[in-house]
């Protein structure tokens, strides 16, 4: 039998449960929209596939009706966790009128929902970053107990808001967590070709913060790292940078094809260290997982999938003349 | 009612605001201790402290960035480029973010920033101190931009920014600092964004400009008057989005138009101008629109004879105003 | 049950087509909604296309290996229950409605009557137009530029002062207007309207072509006329008995255009001032001599060049014009055949014409109607004779030529004509 690792991290077995349900509901959802996609249903799917453990355990650790978050496009994980539901992704990924994100206005996985305080985030990558610099800053003018969370992918890393936004943080000592999804890969650019240093937490000496490099196949790890973030955060301590490896399991996006960048050898060997399966394992051997509650959990899914779906392709579009509208206050 | 000048109308919008809201603060680089290196935020430190006038990295995109996140939580920060000029690592967050923040959301999120910074030529400040960036950001559909040409408009008109739901770039023309002195009302007022303002009356011509040049404009106007020729001068006050019913209108009262900026010419706020007056005013004109503005060359050159041909000034625009009055 | 259509679905942002690498289904096969029915290979990316649908495949329409442009077919399914799933947003097919309403000209709106644009004012002034009289084709019955583009390049021009009496001095007969045009009449009547039996022919190719190339002549080059009237009775004589000897030899016709196509052609020569054009500051007079010879069929009309015709013999251009004309009725002429000519003979006289003004062949300086050459009787040395005779009518442009070079011109080709007979000429 495992080692229990999450009891001493202070998460009960329902609580983990919620997580690989969590985990699950991403991953569902992703299938589904690459299938909506290649049936000519949606014009662009772009996925969180293999790196949901990361989003999930980063989210849990944090106050999700109170702290801010600055998602970038992959973290459908950290959207649902915040509240995001799955029938507004799907809208979004339709484009209808009811997408909360942004209307049908932005590609899907532009996410942002000032009701759950997901900030709303562009294409030029990086930019959230001061962003969310700028709403810790708030916090701390404010002397409010929240935190700002942020994630980019280990490419976006060598952009110069990232620069920017951590030292800015660092000289300010402001609550802010940085999470850097590294997947290994920046489209077909692997990280030995982005990365001078391979290993991203490193920069954190720079910015007199904290850095750590954590398995982001790994929910539990991920949590921890990021609890303890949180916690130096609301304590007046700072910000903290945290690297969270996984793996790309899917193309960059659905017009990317990556045979010819990647061997299919490769991506197996990294499907062996999904996520979804591993932390599977991890709740069965334990007995949290039984077969009776991953069936209900499958059969759940299956429905609430099928359900967005449905209500989503239904959905009305915006009329032609709502463009115009929104471009200043109304 | 006290004068003041240029520049000490807007340390009094600033401080005024701030004392009205205490979501409003300042960041930027030497704006703290030092009060800012034009002066515009003296005094504000000890006043309000080191966080509501935050001396930043020296870091334009996170003077924006984090400025735009912080207004989008809900504060309302005026950030300040130290020169027009360097707010170029800044337009990524400026464009790609500030502009679009409420439209791409939906309206779920708005973004209420202010981007202040001193622009314009003049003061031998070359290459790179000199430059007038309005043109750069006047076609970005989500941004305001304005341009005050007097100590009561730069007063009223950074109060009414401060106080815009959207976020808004004040462009200070920083010869006008110390140069223009005027009136000022102690009370508090905000002037409307987005309204041309008419700064003197005439039935001969009419010039259309802002900032700066207004000032000039008004000092050929008068010496135009000596001969009997009166000018009509429209102050822009906002460059962008334009306000084409007062441009219009001003076109049409005489019918002959002279546009004036110091920025370079082609594709300049003038250039929208005048398609605004030729799309709308074809049976009123009675000369061709005529644009005097800065050449095309890159910037202002240091050398004081190089950049006295760039910059505006009354006699240039007094030349075109004879000219354009004579057709 | 209901038959639903699969169709090539949209793979990537930029992406048309898609082909169908395999197939993994076969008619008869049962699939659920999303399972994988065909592997399909485009530009961006190599993806399994799933079924929208559960049921069976009925057909298979797309051939492996077979391309496919998004949206077509690809095979039917079999649905178990109807209308299955409502494809309301498929991305390749947004129909937006586009009806954009065709407002028609208001003409009882006069509002706009009298905004004069300044280039309306300038042609007005330039060619004396009273406005007053003109009637706008534009909103609100404002007069555009068009409409006095067409008033000035037909001669119907209303003009301030009454016209003034034909009080010609020159021997070239300038006409400002034409004979027809009365100042009361208003030119620039609104776009005309079909009544019912009338017959609308649109516009188009090689009809839009000579319409625009001859009001581009008439507005831009100030017209004037000069006719000369030639005896041609000798070579009418001479050209009669060796016509049918000349068709045995030669195999085509010895036409009378010929004779006229050389003279002109030795005229030019002499006269080089008519073989020129003009190139706003300056006048370019060409030193090569190429005759573009008017040539009709049906509704089109085609003016291809007689190049070097001062080098030809009367054989030669009789040679050429039958090869033009055979070329031309057989839409055969090359843009090469059509280039370069530098001056216009045009044979109106095949139409049975006596008299006729022609409008100049942009952008040359002049032409030349070569009219009927038919029988009169003549007063020769105080006795009426008949003799065969033919009117030549110049168009000149008078920026370029002025009535005493062309009188000259005309005066030395009537003479070469009228010395054309059996001992003079040569054929070959």
């Amino acid at each position: 039998m495992a080692k229990n690792r999450h009891e001493e991290l202070g998460l009960s077995n329902e609580e983990v449960l919620e997580m690989y349900k969590t985990m699950l509901l991403a991953r569902k959802l992703d299938e589904r929209m690459w299938l909506l996609n290649r049936a000519g249903k949606i014009p662009f799917v772009i996925s969180c596939q293999g790196q949901e453990a990361a989003q999930v355990g980063a989210a849990f650790a944090l106050n999700r009706s109170e702290d801010y978050i600055a998602p970038y496009y992959r973290d459908m994980g950290v959207v649902l966790a915040f509240g995001m539901t799955a029938k507004e992704l799907m809208l979004s990924a339709f484009a209808k009128a009811e997408d909360p994100n942004s209307g049908g206005r932005q590609m899907p996985s532009h996410f942002g929902q000032k009701k759950n305080r997901i900030l709303t985030g562009s294409s030029p990558v990086t930019t959230q970053v001061p962003h969310a610099v700028g709403v810790a800053l708030a916090a701390k003018m404010e002397k409010k107990d929240f935190v700002s969370f942020v994630t980019l992918g280990e490419g976006s890393s060598n952009q110069g808001d990232f620069h920017e936004g951590l030292n800015f943080a660092g000289v300010h000592k402001l609550p802010v967590i940085t999470m850097v999804e590294n997947n290994k890969y920046a489209i077909s650019v692997p990280i030995e070709k982005q990365l001078g240093n391979p290993k991203v937490s490193d920069r954190a000496l720079g910015y007199g913060m904290p850095g750590f490099t954590v398995d982001g196949n790994d929910p539990l790890e991920v949590y921890k790292v990021v609890k303890e973030a949180r916690d130096r955060a609301v304590s007046g301590e700072g910000p903290t940078l945290i690297e969270a490896v996984s793996y790309r399991l899917t193309a960059h996006s659905s017009d990317d094809d990556d045979r010819a960048y990647r061997n299919k050898e490769e991506v197996e060997e990294a499907r062996k260290l999904d996520s979804i399966f591993t932390f599977a394992v991890y709740l069965k051997d334990l007995g949290i997982l039984t077969d009776e509650i991953e069936n209900e959990f499958t059969n759940e899914i299956t429905s609430i999938v099928n359900e967005a779906t449905d209500y989503a392709e239904a959905a009305p579009y915006a009329e032609p003349e709502e463009a115009l509208k929104y471009v200043y206050e109304e | 009612m006290p004068v003041m000048s240029y520049i000490q109308a807007v340390t009094t919008a600033l401080r005024e605001e701030m004392q009205r809201d205490e979501k409003v603060f300042i960041l930027g680089e030497d704006v703290g201790k030092k009060g800012g290196v034009f002066k515009a935020t003296e005094g504000l430190y000890d006043e309000f402290g080191e966080y509501r006038v935050l001396d930043t990295p020296l870091a334009e995109s996170a003077i924006a960035g984090v400025g735009i996140g912080a207004a989008m939580y809900g504060m309302r920060p005026v950030a300040e480029m130290q020169f027009a000029d360097f707010i170029m690592p800044a337009v990524n967050q400026i464009i790609s973010e500030a502009a679009r923040i409420r439209y791409r959301s939906n309206n779920d999120w708005d973004c209420p920033i202010v981007i202040r910074a001193p622009y314009g030529g003049g003061v031998h400040g070359a290459l790179y101190h000199s430059q007038s960036v309005e043109a750069i950001f006047a076609n970005q559909p989500g941004l305001k931009i304005v341009m005050p040409s007097t100590p009561y408009d730069a007063k009223g008109l950074l109060k009414a920014a401060i106080r815009d739901n959207d976020p808004v770039l004040f462009f200070e023309h920083k010869r006008a600092y110390r140069l223009l002195k005027g009136e000022v009302p102690t009370e508090d007022y905000v002037l409307p964004i987005g309204k041309a303002d008419v700064k003197r009356e005439g039935s001969d011509i009419t010039i259309i400009t802002y900032g700066l040049c207004v000032h000039f404009a008004l000092q050929a106007a008068e010496k135009l008057a000596e001969d009997g020729i009166e000018a009509h001068i429209l102050d822009l006050r906002t460059v962008y989005p334009l306000d084409k019913e007062a441009i219009i209108e001003a076109a049409k009262k005489t019918g002959k138009v002279l546009l004036v900026t110091e920025d370079n010419k082609e594709g300049s706020i003038l250039s929208e101008v005048a398609a605004i007056i030729s799309e709308n005013c074809l049976f009123d004109l009675d000369a061709p629109i005529q644009r005097l503005a800065g050449p095309d060359i890159p910037a202002m050159p240091y050398a004081p004879t190089m950049e006295k041909f760039f910059m505006m000034n009354p006699d240039k625009i007094e030349k075109a105003m004879r000219e354009l009055a004579e057709f | 049950m209901a038959t639903e259509k699969i169709t090539m679905p949209q793979l990537g942002e930029s992406v048309t087509e898609g082909t169908i690498s395999s197939w993994l289904v076969k008619a008869g096969d049962h699939v659920n909604k999303y399972d994988p029915i065909a592997e399909v290979m485009t530009d961006k990316v190599n993806a399994e296309v799933p079924s929208s649908f559960t049921g069976t495949i009925k057909e298979i329409v797309a051939a492996e290996g077979e391309t496919l442009a998004v949206g077509e077919l690809i095979c039917y399914i079999e649905t178990s229950s109807a209308g299955d799933m409502k494809a309301t947003s498929d991305t390749a097919n947004i129909e937006t409605d586009s009806n954009e309403s065709n407002e028609g000209v208001q003409l009882s709106d006069q509002s706009m009557k009298k905004r004069y644009s300044p280039a309306v004012l300038r042609l007005a002034q330039e060619n004396n137009i009273n406005l007053e009289q003109v009637v706008g084709t534009g909103r609100g019955g404002r007069i555009t530029r068009k409409d006095l583009e067409k008033i000035i390049s037909t001669g119907q021009i209303p003009t301030t002062s009454a016209p003034s009496a034909e009080s010609n001095s020159t021997s070239e007969q300038e006409v400002v207007q034409s004979n027809t045009s009365k100042p009361s009449q208003v030119s620039s009547a609104p776009q005309p309207t079909s009544q019912v039996g009338d017959l609308e022919i649109p516009v188009t190719g090689v009809r839009k072509i000579i319409a625009q190339n001859m009001v581009r002549s008439k507005t831009e080059i100030p017209h004037a006329w000069m006719t000369v009237e030639v005896d041609v009775t000798d070579l009418v004589k001479y050209r009669n008995k060796i016509k049918t000897e000349f068709k045995q030899t030669e195999g085509y016709n010895l036409t009378y255009f010929a004779f006229f196509v050389k003279a002109v052609a030795q005229g030019l020569k002499k006269f080089p001032q008519l073989n020129s054009t003009w190139a706003g500051d300056k006048i370019i007079q060409r030193k090569d001599i190429n005759l573009s010879i008017a040539v009709a069929k049906d509704q089109e009309l085609f003016v291809p060049v007689i190049k070097h015709a001062d080098e030809k013999s009367i054989k030669g251009i009789a040679r050429e014009i039958n090869e033009l004309a055979q070329k031309a009725r057989t839409n055969k002429l090359t843009a090469d055949d059509m280039q370069g000519g530098t001056f216009t003979v045009n044979n109106t006289g095949s139409f049975g014409s006596v008299q006729s003004m022609g409008v100049i062949n942009h952008p040359q300086a002049a032409i030349l109607q070569v009219e009927s050459i038919v029988k009169r009787p003549v007063i020769i040395n105080d006795m009426f004779a008949a003799r065969d005779m033919v009117n030549l009518c110049l168009s000149l442009d008078h920026r370029i030529l002025d009535g005493l070079i062309c009188g000259q011109f005309l005066a030395y080709v009537k003479e070469s004509l009228e010395n054309m007979n059996e001992t003079t000429v040569q054929v070959y």
